[in-house]
């Protein structure tokens, strides 16, 4: 049933989770969670589990949510722990970066990374760099959350990536979750973190479930940060992406995989730091590698892969060059057609992994 | 206690025409320390955090206020109330009262402590001119009734952040001159090692040292936040320039403070120019203490040390008391120009920095009232004045010779509490660890 809504809710996504979940009969106590949920529990027992952790940000409190992430924890935890603030960026990032300075573990919630562009010197000036600035004896222990990336119609101003951008910050942990397991873990792990972590959500996959086995629900269930997961074993072409675009990439997997070609999809997980150790000892095994992202191509995630692949270990055994899917390096349109052409598709997956395989 | 002592040993000493009491009074004089030592009990670390134990390890000194005791001891006034400066308010009914009681102790403490800052200032203006401290440089000489009256008022458990302008906070807020310089000069034995530089040193509950105009005041109105979300009574004393009161994110910190009732004093010390530009060509209202408009506001003389307590006693009150925040502007001058790269005569005259010098300086102003007092000789601002030349010189000469930090720590204390990571060097092969403490 919760299936059937979740489909309802996010049409096709549903049906390819549903699908490539294989939905067959597991372990008893496995479920399937939707994105939006596995971070509402994941922040329902922090909160519970450590008094120094508050959400704060627009919305958050008596709304549940913008995107209902936050559903029921205002009534649960009251106003002290779950603040909804004014339309002030600037001014409540500096305020929870401050109370984290003095002891507090803040998860602030951007309504969009959009915004926190607004905010962005206090994430990087007054956070990220501070542990350095003062030879560790500030920590900053923060999470920065939010939907990240395109959404559907929202155009241009709401749908910029900022992986790339944070990602280049030392002091910054940057972590995109894909599927609900890693939202959970990786949602715990960052308020657990003693450093700012950016937080990147993606709100096409908030709604959609994914199967979460009994472990993975457990209170203490936590994916280490710098740290990516092989969804699919392969041997002819390594696919690296991150958030939203893993999806894609398994699609173009099955879809390929009628053809004979056996792809092994990397999540990332973390941007930064990356694990570039799991990304090499696959290109080592596969000699090809695609990289794939929702993100305008230049200076971004992929084009930071394909530096550190040519000065590792693994360029040796690169059978062509990497190639990049990503966004089209524009501005997001509006119009249905010109949006749905602007990110990367499966077809461009398919066709790019043709292509670095000379097939 | 201190004061009955000296009462007595007065009115015996009168009746005798000896001084005989002198040495078993002196003796006392060092154990039961009057009240010009502010409480300086090592914080409590806040929850959670594991800096515990490095508070044992600091290069924090306390600067317990040392007596002097001279021959004529006997004779000085042991406490004078004084009249100052009445403040102007802002959606107050009464401010601050415009008397301040001020004893032997506490004024040889500020005196000390101003003393202290104005020297070691100095010291780092020389040291910029040999090119041994270099890039940024904001000196605080002028200013130093400021610090000196914030801390006087505030216990050493409360908050407080500042902008650039930092060195005279550092010190007050328990950093030892000698690491405060060797933190210019950019060596190991610097408050930050040497990686943070003039405008980023830290200490218990002082948060720095900022660099980026204006971003402090939401952080300190943070911190306050921290305060109320524990219950433990604290506040936070947040600072600006009247540069920084144009900020935007001021006006958004203080819609939050009121809004959550912070206890947060936001302070503006205004020193007429921001950078090169005086307020008169920077704010269309350069009534500073009115600009928190909702937010209550008082504007006080900041040259004068009795002002800046009993004003900051005030606004503690207020905030612990659960109002909310508060507005303090601090009128104050600074005798340096922005910062070492500006001479500081280009946009205001140097007859008018040497009006302030010869008539508002606030340690001049303290001295003479004491003298004129008789609450101290001047021999004994001779003494402290010598001691504090030599702490300084020494502190000088620490930061000259220490080593700079050793190249395996480039990479270290990136994250805190996190295991080892490879950096990348400058080059693929330049392979760099970064351990992080914890």
């Amino acid at each position: 049933m919760a299936s059937l809504r979740c489909f309802l809710r996010s049409g096709k996504n549903a049906v390819a989770a549903l699908q490539r979940s294989g939905f067959h009969s597991s372990a008893p106590a496995a479920v399937q969670v939707t994105v939006r949920d596995a971070l509402n529990q994941a922040m329902d027992e922090e909160l519970e589990r450590d008094e120094r952790v508050f959400l704060l940000g627009e919305e958050v409190a008596q709304y549940d949510g913008a995107y209902k992430v936050s559903r029921g924890l205002w009534k649960k935890y009251g106003d002290q722990r779950i603040i909804d603030t004014p339309i002030s960026e600037m001014g409540f990032t500096g305020i929870a970066v401050g109370a984290a300075m003095a002891g507090l573990r803040p998860i602030l919630e951007f309504m969009t990374f959009n915004f926190s562009m607004q905010a962005i010197d206090q994430v990087i000036n007054s956070a990220a760099k501070t542990c350095y600035m003062s030879a560790g004896r500030q920590s900053v222990p923060i999470v920065f959350r939010g939907p990240n990336g395109s959404s559907a119609g929202v155009a241009a101003q709401h749908s910029q990536c900022f992986a790339a951008w944070y990602a280049h910050c030392p002091g910054l942990k940057v972590v995109s979750p894909y599927s609900s397991e890693d939202a959970r873990g990786l949602l715990k792990a960052a308020i657990r973190d003693d450093n700012p972590v950016v937080f990147l959500e993606n709100e096409l996959l908030y709604g959609v479930p994914f199967e979460m086995s009994e472990e993975t629900q457990s209170k203490d269930f936590v994916v280490p940060i710098g740290k990516a997961k092989i969804e699919r074993q392969g041997t002819h072409v390594t696919l690296v992406s991150h958030s939203r675009c893993v999806g894609h990439c398994l699609d173009a997997a099955a879809v390929l995989a009628k053809e004979g070609i056996e792809c092994e999809v990397i999540n990332m997980r973390t941007i930064r730091p990356m694990d570039t150790d799991t990304i090499e000892a696959s290109v080592m095994k596969t000699n090809h590698l695609v990289t794939v992202e929702g993100g305008w191509p230049q200076f971004g995630v992929g084009a930071e892969i394909c530096a550190q692949i040519m000065e590792g270990a693994a360029f040796n055994y690169l059978d062509a060059p990497v190639t990049r899917v990503t966004g089209v390096d524009i501005p997001m349109p509006y119009a249905k057609i010109l949006e749905d052409n602007s990110m990367p598709q499966i077809k461009d997956i398919i066709f790019s992994i043709k292509k670095t395989l000379n097939v | 206690m201190r004061n009955m002592l000296s009462l007595i040993s007065n009115a015996l000493c009168r009746i005798t025409g000896r001084n005989v009491l002198l040495i078993d009074l002196s003796e006392l004089a060092s154990v039961s320390s009057g009240e010009a030592q502010i409480q300086r009990l090592p914080p409590e670390p806040p929850p959670g955090s594991d800096r515990a134990a490095e508070l044992d390890s600091e290069p924090v000194e306390n600067t317990t206020a040392q007596v002097v005791v001279s021959r004529s001891f006997a004779n000085f006034t042991p406490e004078v109330t004084f009249s100052i400066k009445k403040c102007d308010v802002h959606g107050l009914e009464a401010g601050p009262p415009d008397s301040a009681v001020l004893t032997r102790d506490q004024g040889l403490g500020f005196y000390r402590s101003m003393q202290t800052i104005r020297r070691m200032e100095l010291k780092a203006d020389q040291l910029y001119k040999q090119k041994i401290i270099r890039g940024f440089c904001h000196l605080y000489d002028g200013q130093e009734a400021c610090a000196t009256g914030i801390e006087a008022a505030i216990e050493r458990t409360d908050h407080l952040i500042t902008a650039y302008r930092a060195h005279g906070f550092t010190y007050t807020r328990g950093v030892s001159p000698r690491a405060i310089l060797a933190e210019l000069t950019g060596r190991k034995g610097g408050v930050a090692r040497g990686k943070g530089g003039s405008m980023h040193m830290y200490a218990p509950h002082f948060y720095g040292g900022n660099g980026i105009v204006g971003a402090q005041v939401p952080l300190g109105a943070g911190v306050a936040l921290a305060c109320q979300y524990q219950g433990n009574n604290q506040i936070c004393v947040s600072l600006y320039g009247d540069g920084a009161a144009n900020q935007g994110q001021l006006f958004e910190a203080f819609n939050m403070a009121a809004l959550w009732k912070l206890p947060c004093i936001f302070v503006c010390e205004n020193n007429r120019y921001g950078m090169g530009t005086s307020v008169e060509r920077a704010a269309a209202s350069a009534e500073y203490y009115k600009r928190g408009d909702y937010i209550p506001g008082l504007r006080v003389d900041g040259m004068d040390v009795l002002c800046v307590r009993e004003a900051t006693k005030f606004a503690a009150d207020h905030c612990r008391s659960g109002k909310g925040p508060i507005l303090m502007e601090l009128q104050t001058y600074r005798y340096h120009g922005h910062s070492m790269s500006d001479p500081g005569v280009s946009y205001r005259t140097r007859e008018e920095i040497q009006e302030v010098r010869a008539k508002n300086d606030p340690i001049s102003m303290l001295k003479e009232r004491m003298l004129h007092n008789n609450m101290a000789s001047a021999e004994e601002f001779k003494n402290i004045d010598l001691e504090i030349r030599k702490e300084v010189d020494e502190a000088a000469h620490f930061a000259t010779s220490d080593p700079e930090p050793p190249l395996d720590d480039l990479c270290n204390c990136i994250y805190h509490n996190s295991p080892p990571l490879q950096v990348r060097g400058t080059h693929p092969w330049a392979k760099l660890v970064s351990v992080s403490n914890s």
